[in-house]
């Protein structure tokens, strides 16, 4: 809701001065008496979630920096100090790895939000175009960060990332060389990579302040996806959001805790704990779960360059999302249609992170056997194959259901305010 | 109808998630006809502790085996006198102190420089040293070793999948038999959780090849004597998986612990919070 009014009265001398200067403390308490949606459900509570997420990312990152060193013959040996020695090391080391599974379980969560309530549409595109600002920022960070503790996987994951820049026609071999300092991953590349790694979260903060700042403008979307009309509409803020994502919060912490504290290594590779070692490739190279969707993308198409260019599309295409998706209805409650759609989009999701973490040529769904040199070997649908579907219907969702959809699909009735969804619950079921 | 499918369909997914986790940690080798020995690992589980009579038995066993080829460079001498290590004694809260950790710790050479001729020196180690090397370099290592290179053991059992099972079966499965297509040359052997079955280690452990001596553990505050078990080839795996697992996540109980008051505070505050949401909602039809 832009241009809510203030309610903020200085009531001290000096708070009446700063507030003529600068209204830091006006904007504080115009954030906490925000009027939002009396409506919005636990999938709304995945912001403020995030938030902490980054909180968490960024605090225990400055105090891991303190004792780590960016260097290829003490960064495995150091992290191992930080976990043996460093006081509460052993707390914060793992905090700051399972944290970014964390942090990544949280943002899908949010965007699958924002999809199916289609947060993304008028007037909210700023709001969506700085998300998935944030979301590329934080695969880049995740990245980056992946390699510091300079395992086998941290190396060759580093190596085969920035290989794909070799794959750009004419100029990629000197971008490769011109991002990794080197012909090959070494000391400047884990140097540059520390020093990235150490930037991007703080460029985050700044996006998200962007974020909040646009959503703050345009007002928040809600379950139904009609605009409050009424005071009515409404609640503040504070109290009722902050009680609400804090009860979230709570539970989301005690997921973490429980990875934390009882699987910490539960979401990493075993490989890691082999310091990187470039004269050996491990038998499988696989990126961290959060990427492994995107891989299975990569790997859908024979050619390196091809993949390459379809990954870089997956991202793309939720940049235009919202010049794509033609229905005027935001929430897919009343998209009757389309909302399996976007179940199978997330299925589909899903499928693609298997096909990820699966190798191309081994059978994914069996269906039959067939004989191979005289031995019996199952046969059916190879992970190579999944994916293809996958990935045919993950740009298909964009490109072409969306659109069309909007087109054709009949909504069904919606609510004239968000009170009548509340209040008058019953009159609409009976309706229908 | 409230679209509930897509809430159940997050949850399942959540615990796909966490399935699959638990199916890449549990993936473990296991070539030929050899069946995965699982063994049921007191320090698993929420509220899993180290065994410190085995530890202490299992560092007898690297000692006197391993050390001649691995090296646990990521360890100290004093780790070993830690809260929650193999030879932890509630007398000497300083692990530097402990008779026991100075003896280990002076039982090996370290390499030094003398500071008042500069001289490259030996001198017997001290608690605050780590475990040296074994060899001058990898090349030498290799040299020593046909090539192959005996990897550093601090963390190995966190560098497998399921790697307290994959070392103890490692160790136990020189006995099974070769199948025809894995083909050896001098110097390898057939080992059945080895990537395709070759191992270039020989079969390190035979039964007797250590000579257990009681442990002593403290229990409730005294220092009680635990009987040496014999030193079968299972218990002398067994027990050096017991301290290689404890090398690597050396602050696992105390990790667990923290965990236990954390999820009982977290729970505490939730239920808080819930009836603060409770109150706070009340009047609001939402």
């Amino acid at each position: 809701m832009a241009g809510h009014p203030s309610t903020y009265e200085p009531q001290y001398a000096a708070t009446k001065w700063l507030d003529q200067r600068l209204p830091i403390i006006r904007m504080g308490a115009d954030f906490m008496t925000y009027p939002s949606p009396r409506n919005l459900n636990y999938w709304w509570t995945f912001g403020g979630i995030l938030t902490l997420c980054l909180a968490v990312q960024i605090i225990s990152g400055i105090i891991l920096a303190m004792h780590y060193v960016p260097h290829v013959d003490l960064a495995f040996e150091s992290v191992q100090r930080i976990r043996r020695d460093v006081p509460f090391g052993w707390l914060i080391q793992p905090m700051h790895a399972v944290g970014a599974s964390m942090f990544f379980l949280a943002v899908y969560i949010h965007m699958f939000r924002g999809l199916y309530y289609g947060s993304y549409k008028a007037p909210r595109e700023m709001v969506w175009l700085f998300g998935c600002v944030i979301y590329l920022l934080m695969m880049a960070t995740g990245f980056l960060g992946y390699t510091l503790p300079w395992g086998q996987m941290s190396f060759w994951g580093a190596t085969v990332i920035t290989g794909f820049f070799g794959a750009v026609p004419v100029v990629g071999e000197s971008l490769q060389q011109w991002l990794l300092g080197g012909y090959a991953v070494d000391n400047p590349t884990l140097n540059r990579f520390f020093a990235l790694h150490y930037l991007l979260p703080f460029v985050i903060a700044a996006i998200v302040g962007l974020h909040v700042w646009a959503m703050h403008h345009a007002g928040q979307n809600n379950p139904i996806g009609i605009t409050p009309k009424t005071k009515k509409d409404t609640v503040p803020f504070h109290p009722f959001y902050t009680v609400k994502d804090a009860f979230a919060v709570m539970v989301f912490l005690m997921i973490f805790a429980f990875f934390l504290f009882y699987l910490p290594d539960s979401l990493g590779h075993a490989d890691n704990y082999i310091e990187a070692d470039p004269m050996k490739t491990p038998p499988h190279i696989v990126p961290e779960w959060y990427f492994l969707p995107f891989y299975a993308i990569l790997r859908a198409v024979p050619d390196k360059l091809a993949g390459i260019l379809l990954m870089i599309a997956a991202i793309v295409v939720l940049f235009i999302l919202p010049w794509l998706d033609t229905s005027k209805v935001r929430s897919m409650r009343f998209r009757p249609v389309a909302r399996w759609f976007f179940l199978i989009f997330v299925v589909m999701c899903f499928i693609l992170g298997w096909c990820g973490a699966g190798t191309p040529d081994d059978v994914a769904i069996k269906l039959g056997t067939k004989v191979v040199e005289g031995e019996t070997v199952p046969s059916g649908l190879t992970f190579y194959r999944l994916s293809q579907i996958g990935t045919i219907y993950y740009f298909a969702y964009f490109l072409l259901i969306l659109p069309i959809l909007g087109m054709v699909e009949t909504p069904r009735k919606r609510p004239d305010s968000i009170t009548q969804s509340v209040l008058g619950d019953d009159a609409i079921v009976a309706a229908e | 109808m409230a679209f509930k499918s897509i809430k159940t369909l997050l949850v399942s997914g959540a615990v796909i998630l966490s399935g699959a986790a638990g199916i890449a940690y549990a993936a473990g080798g296991g070539t030929g006809d050899y069946k995965m020995k699982y063994q049921d690992w007191n320090f698993k589980g929420a509220f899993g502790s180290y065994d410190p009579a085995a530890m202490q038995r299992g560092y007898q066993v690297y000692r006197e085996v391993c050390a001649s080829c691995h090296q646990l460079k990521h360890v100290a001498f004093r780790h070993l006198g830690d809260k929650g290590a193999p030879f932890y004694n509630k007398k000497y809260p300083n692990p530097n102190d402990n008779p026991l950790i100075k003896n280990f710790a002076a039982d090996w050479m370290i390499e030094d420089i003398d500071s008042e001729t500069g001289d490259v020196i030996e001198r017997p180690g001290i608690p605050a040293d780590k475990f040296p090397p074994i060899y001058p370099n990898d090349a030498a290592a290799r040299g020593s070793n046909g090539g192959a290179l005996p990897p550093d053991l601090s963390v190995i059992v966190a560098a497998r999948n399921n790697g307290a099972d994959y070392l103890y079966n490692l160790m136990i499965a020189y006995d099974a038999k070769k199948p025809d297509d894995v083909e050896l040359t001098p110097g390898l052997y057939y080992n059945p959780v080895m990537d395709g079955g070759k191992i270039a280690m020989a079969a390190p452990l035979s039964d007797g090849l250590v000579e257990y001596a009681p442990t002593m553990v403290e229990d409730h505050g005294e220092m009680k004597e635990v009987p040496a078990p014999e030193a079968t080839v299972e218990q002398m795996a067994a027990d050096v998986t017991e301290f290689l697992a404890w090398s690597a996540d050396p602050k696992m109980e105390q990790r667990k612990r923290t965990g236990f008051m954390t999820m009982i505070y977290l729970l505490i505050l939730s239920i808080l919070v819930w009836f603060s949401y409770k109150k706070v909602w009340k009047d609001v039809e939402h």
